[in-house]
């Protein structure tokens, strides 16, 4: 299959980006600055990602749509406001993820931001689970881009007029030159900062106009250190068929309301993981000294007995140390417990943490 | 600099009597992106060419640093595992990695001139 391009290509190479294949799209690594001077520029001032590559699906709909929504995703839907969102999962009935996601309510339906590797499949089963009776859109027309950090909200409401007035996890349409843009305030790097849909053709145009005033394209490199430093999982990596939302550690997304219920795909699962807990559980693990523990690193008790594996593992550049997260065994995973990892034959001392490793407050509204 | 050799993996390596200083090139830091951590050899240690005698580590992935001649490790330096970015700032000057007493001098004999060094990392890398 050929490898896809977004509509920034070109603006990709101008900016002398070194590419890697990403999902079926060729997508900017780094820039001539490199990961770590990326990184720490969008922490101090202001980053914008192409993640066009992720997909937008646009589903069309009302109070039916939000009930057959809710046999699907472990969300009050019914009391979500007017363009807010919420992160959430696609689970299939084992409560295994299948895709982590980002879903706003619109004034015409849902807007869903899904993983570029999951989107075509998570398509799939959405159509099959609403059994065609919605309108829905996996949006091809349409960029993606984040702005994130501090000078983001200024820079981007130079542009895009009253942007600047958004909560954080809501978002609405505005125009840019006289186009439809869809903002919301979100991001996935800890910092404050915003994701515009925006038509092809437009892209180029907001992404220069942008970086006329100050922000600077961010490579896919930096934003897995961001996000790993933020405690955000990766789909792929961090989160799979394998494990549940409550192994993940990310029942605070899952609504109490629709727990009670029970009436959504994996809440069997769920209910059950909820009562009597879970074998395995996500952590943060924070290596001592400089060793790096990447993916698949095995991890060790102190009677060096193995009771998990590191899903993510970098350096991350504004904790400056490695910083890593992994599921272990329940019993190990209690803050401050000394695990050891074997790195190239040796094991390393490490203890588990709490996430984020890096924590800056969100904007008005965040919860 | 004409007594510098260089090695396929990216070593680049300079004779002082038996005693090799080895070090990567400006090639390698420039394809590893920036660097956060570097593991040596400890001292005393004996290493085989073309055997592995260290860990570089970007943000992005691990490589391992090979050397390219045989000899006992006589010497590391520590400011670059106390500091790794110095390797992307002076790779082949003040950011060397090891240094070797060298059991056999004519295995320097395999290793390229600078030209020919600079020749291969542009096919590399092409």
């Amino acid at each position: 299959m050929e490898t896809k391009k977004t509509s920034l290509y070109q603006l990709h190479q101008d900016c002398n980006a070194k590419f890697v294949e990403f999902a079926g799209y060729q997508m900017p690594i780094q820039y001539s600055e490199g990961i770590v001077e990326e990184h720490k520029f969008t922490r101090n001032h202001s980053g914008i990602f192409d993640v066009s590559h992720m997909g937008q699906l646009f589903i069309y709909g009302g109070d039916d749509l939000i009930k057959d929504l809710e046999k699907i995703f472990p969300l009050d839907l019914k009391n979500l406001k007017l363009n807010h969102s919420k992160y959430s999962f696609l689970m299939d009935k084992d409560a295994g993820i299948q895709d982590d996601l980002i879903i706003t309510k619109t004034s015409e339906g849902f807007l869903i931001i899904l993983n570029a590797a999951c989107k075509d499949n998570d398509f799939k089963i959405l159509k099959e689970l609403l059994k065609e009776k919605y309108k829905m859109i996996l949006d091809e027309y349409r960029s993606l881009i984040a702005i994130q950090g501090p000078k983001s909200s200024i820079i981007l409401n130079d542009v895009v007029e009253g942007i600047k007035d958004l909560n954080f996890m809501t978002g609405n349409w505005f125009l840019f030159e006289n186009q439809k843009v869809f903002i919301t305030r979100s991001g996935y790097t800890g910092e404050d900062g915003f994701e515009i849909s925006i038509p092809n053709d437009f892209v180029d145009k907001l992404t220069r106009e942008l970086i006329n005033k100050g922000s600077k394209l961010i490579g896919l490199g930096a934003r897995d250190t961001l996000r790993l430093e933020a405690g955000l999982c990766l789909y792929g990596h961090d989160l799979d068929k394998d494990k549940t939302p409550v192994e993940a550690n990310l029942k605070w997304a899952i609504s109490k309301e629709r727990i009670s219920k029970g009436d959504f795909i994996g809440s069997d699962i769920i209910i059950k993981q909820l009562n009597n807990g879970v074998s395995k559980i996500r952590v943060g693990i924070k290596p001592e000294g400089r060793i790096i523990a990447r993916e698949k690193t095995k991890i060790f008790n102190q009677l060096d007995i193995h009771i998990g594996e590191i899903t993510s593992g970098t350096f991350g550049p504004s904790v400056n140390g490695p910083v890593a997260m992994g599921y272990v065994e329940n019993e190990f995973s209690k803050k401050n417990t000394k695990v050891f990892l074997e790195v190239r034959g040796k094991k390393h001392p490490a203890s588990i943490c709490s996430l984020p490793f890096y924590k800056k407050s969100y904007v008005k509204g965040a919860n | 600099m004409s007594d510098v050799k260089y090695s396929k993996e990216h070593e680049w390596i300079k004779l002082d009597g038996d005693v090799a200083t080895i070090g990567i090139t400006k090639h390698a830091t420039e394809m590893l992106g920036d660097i956060v951590f570097a593991e040596l050899p400890e001292k005393g240690s004996k290493v085989e060419k073309d055997g592995t005698a260290g860990v570089v580590e970007s943000t992005k992935a691990a490589s391992d640093v090979y050397t390219p001649v045989s000899g006992e490790v006589v010497d590391i330096n520590q400011a670059i595992v106390d500091d790794p970015s110095k390797i992307n700032e002076d790779p082949e000057n003040t950011a060397w990695f090891f240094k070797l007493k060298i059991k056999d001098l004519s295995e320097m004999d395999t290793l390229m001139n600078k030209d020919d060094y600079d020749r291969f990392a542009k096919e590399a890398s092409a």
